[in-house]
C-alpha cells in the first residue's frame, strides 16, 4: 500500500474526496450568498432553509410524483426559485430601506419557520434519497475507488460555479448587475427595471442552493436539519473570502473543503473546528476577507 | 419636447426646488446656469425621478414623467448623463459603453462615438471604467448614452474640472449632436462655453427659474449675469 506522509494512500485520498464534496457545497452555497448580497445588500439566513428546501422537493417529486433525479436537478431549483420570487416580493423587499440587521433578522425568522413547518411534516430523523441508478457504482482510479455519485457531485457543482461565474463576469446581463451592485439608481435611469432585477437575483441565489440540495439528497439523509448543519460552516466560508466576491467564494468553499478533510486525515479533533479557525487568522490578518475589496 | 411646470422637489425635510417653471423644444440646447447650490442637479434628477419626493409636472412629448419610476422615463427617451459622471469601477470601459439599454431606434453607433471621442477607442480594452481619467470618463458618460437612442440630453455640467481642449471637445460634441436633432437640457457654471453651444439659457436662484435670457442677448446681459453667478 502507499504511505503518504505515514498515511495510508487512500484514506488520504478519500479524506480529500469527502473535502472536496463538502467544498462543492460550501461554494455553491457561499456563492449563492456572495450574488444576493451583492444585490439586496441582504445576508440571506434562510440559504440553508432554501438549500434543505431543494433537497425536499426532489424527495417529495420522487415519492409522490414518480419524477426522477435528473428532472428533479432542475426541478426542484426552479419551484424552490418562485418560491424565493414569493419572498422577495412580499416579504424582503419592504427592508430594503433598513438596516442589513434586519434582513438578518427576517430571514433568520424565516429559516426557523421554514424548517418548523418541515419538521412538523415529516419528523426529524430523515428520509433516504437513493443514488440514481446512472449514478451508483464506484471507479477505481488506480490510487482509489472513487463513488460515481461524489465524482458527479463534485463535477456538476463545478460546472454550475464556474457558468454563475462566466454569467456575471462575462455576459452583457452580468455586467448590468454588477453595475446595479456598485450604483442601482443609475443603472434604473438608464432603462433598466432595477427591482425586477434585484428579485430575479434573488431567485438566482435561493436557485443555486436548491441544486445543492437536490446533490445532497442521496449523501446526507433529507431532513429538515440538513441545511442548519452546513450553513454556519457555510457563513464563515463567506467571511473568510469575503463578502460580495464571486471567484472568492468558489476558491473558499472548495479550499475549505479540502483543509477540512486534510485535518480529518492529520489531526481528526480539530476537523470540526479547524475552519473557524481559519476564519479568526484570517479575520486578524485581513479583515475584509482573502479576496474582499474595499469598502 | 419637455416642459416643466411648477417643480417641486424635496431630499428628505429639505423643500429645494419651490416650483420650477421652463421649457424646452425640439432640436434645441438649453443650459440651466446658475451658483452652487441653485437645485440645478436637483432639476435633472428630478425630471429623471431619481429625487425622493418631487411634485409639479414635468412632460415629455405630452406625456407626464411625474410619478413615473427613472426606468419608465429613460424608455420613454431621457437620458441623464450626471455631475458625477457615474462610471462604473467594476465594469470594463467596452461593457460602461454598452450598459445602457437602446430604448429607441436612431441612437449613435459605437463606431461613431469613437469617431467623436478617439481616446475611447484607445481606451476600450481598460479593464475598469473608474481607471479612466477625468476627461476619459466624461467622455464615456456622454458615449454611452447617445448609443441608447433617447433625444433628449440631460448633461449636468459635462465640463467641469477638465482641460480646454477636451471642454473644446465637447463642445463640438454638444454642437454635432444638436445637429443630428438631439435636444439637450445642460447645466454649467462656466456660461461662456454655454454661449458656444446653446440656444437660450435659465438662470436659476434658490430652487426657482428667475430668468430666461435668449444666446443672442446674453453679451448685453453680462452684467445682469455677472450679478446671478456672482462671478
Ligand atoms: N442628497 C441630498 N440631500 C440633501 N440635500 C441635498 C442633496 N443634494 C443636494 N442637496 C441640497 O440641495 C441644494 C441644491 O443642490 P444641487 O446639487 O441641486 O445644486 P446645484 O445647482 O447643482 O449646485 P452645483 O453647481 O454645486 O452643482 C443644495 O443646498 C444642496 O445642499
Ligand atoms: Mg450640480
Amino acid at each position: 500500500m502507499i504511505m503518504i506522509f505515514g498515511i495510508p494512500g487512500p484514506l488520504l485520498f478519500g479524506q480529500l474526496l469527502l473535502g472536496l464534496i463538502n467544498g462543492a457545497f460550501y461554494a455553491m452555497l457561499s456563492l449563492g450568498l456572495a450574488v444576493i448580497f451583492g444585490m439586496l445588500n441582504i445576508i440571506n439566513f434562510a440559504h440553508g432553509a432554501l438549500f434543505m428546501m431543494g433537497a425536499f422537493v426532489s424527495w417529495i417529486l420522487l415519492n409522490y410524483l414518480g419524477i426522477g433525479y435528473f428532472p428533479a436537478l432542475i426541478l426542484s431549483p426552479l419551484l424552490v426559485g418562485i418560491f424565493g420570487i414569493i419572498l422577495e416580493k412580499t416579504i424582503i423587499s419592504r427592508l430594503y430601506k433598513l438596516d442589513h440587521l434586519y434582513g438578518l433578522l427576517l430571514t433568520f425568522g424565516l429559516s426557523l419557520v421554514i424548517e418548523g413547518l418541515f419538521r412538523n411534516a415529516y419528523g426529524s430523523s430523515g428520509m433516504p434519497y437513493r443514488i440514481p441508478e446512472m449514478l451508483s457504482g464506484a471507479t477505481n482510479l488506480g490510487f482509489m475507488y472513487m463513488p460515481n455519485y461524489r465524482g458527479w457531485v463534485v463535477a456538476a457543482a463545478l460546472v454550475v460555479c464556474i457558468s454563475t461565474w462566466l454569467i456575471i463576469e462575462k455576459t452583457s446581463l452580468g455586467a448590468t448587475l454588477r453595475a446595479a451592485t456598485e450604483n442601482a439608481p443609475m443603472v434604473q435611469a438608464f432603462g433598466v427595471n432595477v427591482p425586477r432585477l434585484i428579485t430575479l437575483t434573488y431567485a438566482g441565489g435561493v436557485a443555486l442552493a436548491a441544486f445543492a440540495g437536490v446533490l445532497a439528497a442521496p449523501i446526507y439523509s433529507v431532513n429538515p436539519n440538513m441545511g442548519s448543519n452546513f450553513i454556519n460552516t457555510v457563513f464563515a466560508v463567506v467571511v473568510i473570502g469575503g463578502m460580495g466576491s464571486i471567484m472568492g467564494s468558489i476558491l473558499t468553499g472548495f479550499g475549505l473543503g479540502v483543509v477540512e478533510g486534510l485535518t480529518k486525515v492529520f489531526y481528526p479533533q480539530a476537523s470540526a473546528t479547524v475552519v473557524f479557525v481559519v476564519m479568526v487568522i484570517v479575520l486578524l490578518v485581513r479583515p475584509r476577507g482573502l479576496f474582499g475589496k474595499a469598502a | 419636447m419637455l416642459e416643466v411646470n411648477g417643480l417641486n422637489a424635496w431630499y428628505g425635510e429639505s423643500h429645494i426646488l419651490h416650483g420650477v417653471d421652463f421649457e424646452v423644444r425640439e432640436g434645441e440646447v438649453v443650459t440651466l446656469l446658475g451658483r452652487n447650490g441653485a437645485g440645478k442637479t436637483t432639476t435633472m434628477k428630478s425630471i429623471m425621478g431619481l429625487v425622493p419626493r418631487r411634485e409639479g409636472s414635468v412632460k415629455f412629448r405630452g406625456n407626464e414623467m411625474v410619478g413615473l419610476m427613472p426606468n419608465q422615463i429613460a424608455r420613454a427617451g431621457i437620458a441623464i448623463c450626471p455631475e458625477e459622471r457615474g462610471i462604473f469601477g467594476s465594469l470594463s470601459v467596452t461593457e460602461n459603453l454598452m450598459l445602457p439599454p437602446i430604448v429607441a431606434p436612431g441612437g449613435l453607433t459605437v463606431e461613431e462615438i469613437y469617431t467623436l471621442f478617439p481616446n475611447l477607442r484607445e481606451r476600450a480594452k481598460t479593464a475598469h471604467g473608474t481607471k479612466l481619467s477625468g476627461g476619459e470618463q466624461q467622455m464615456l458618460a456622454i458615449g454611452r448614452i447617445l448609443r441608447t437612442g433617447a433625444k433628449m440630453l440631460l448633461l449636468d455640467e459635462p465640463t467641469e474640472g477638465l482641460a480646454p481642449v477636451i471642454v473644446q471637445q465637447i463642445g463640438r460634441t454638444i454642437r454635432e449632436i444638436k445637429n443630428r436633432g438631439f435636444t439637450v437640457l445642460l447645466v454649467e457654471q462656466n456660461f461662456r462655453f454655454a454661449a458656444t453651444v446653446a440656444d437660450r439659457h435659465y438662470v436659476m436662484e434658490h430652487g426657482k427659474i428667475v430668468d430666461m435670457i435668449p444666446n443672442h442677448l446674453l453679451e448685453s446681459s453680462m452684467d445682469k449675469l455677472h450679478e446671478y453667478l456672482g462671478v
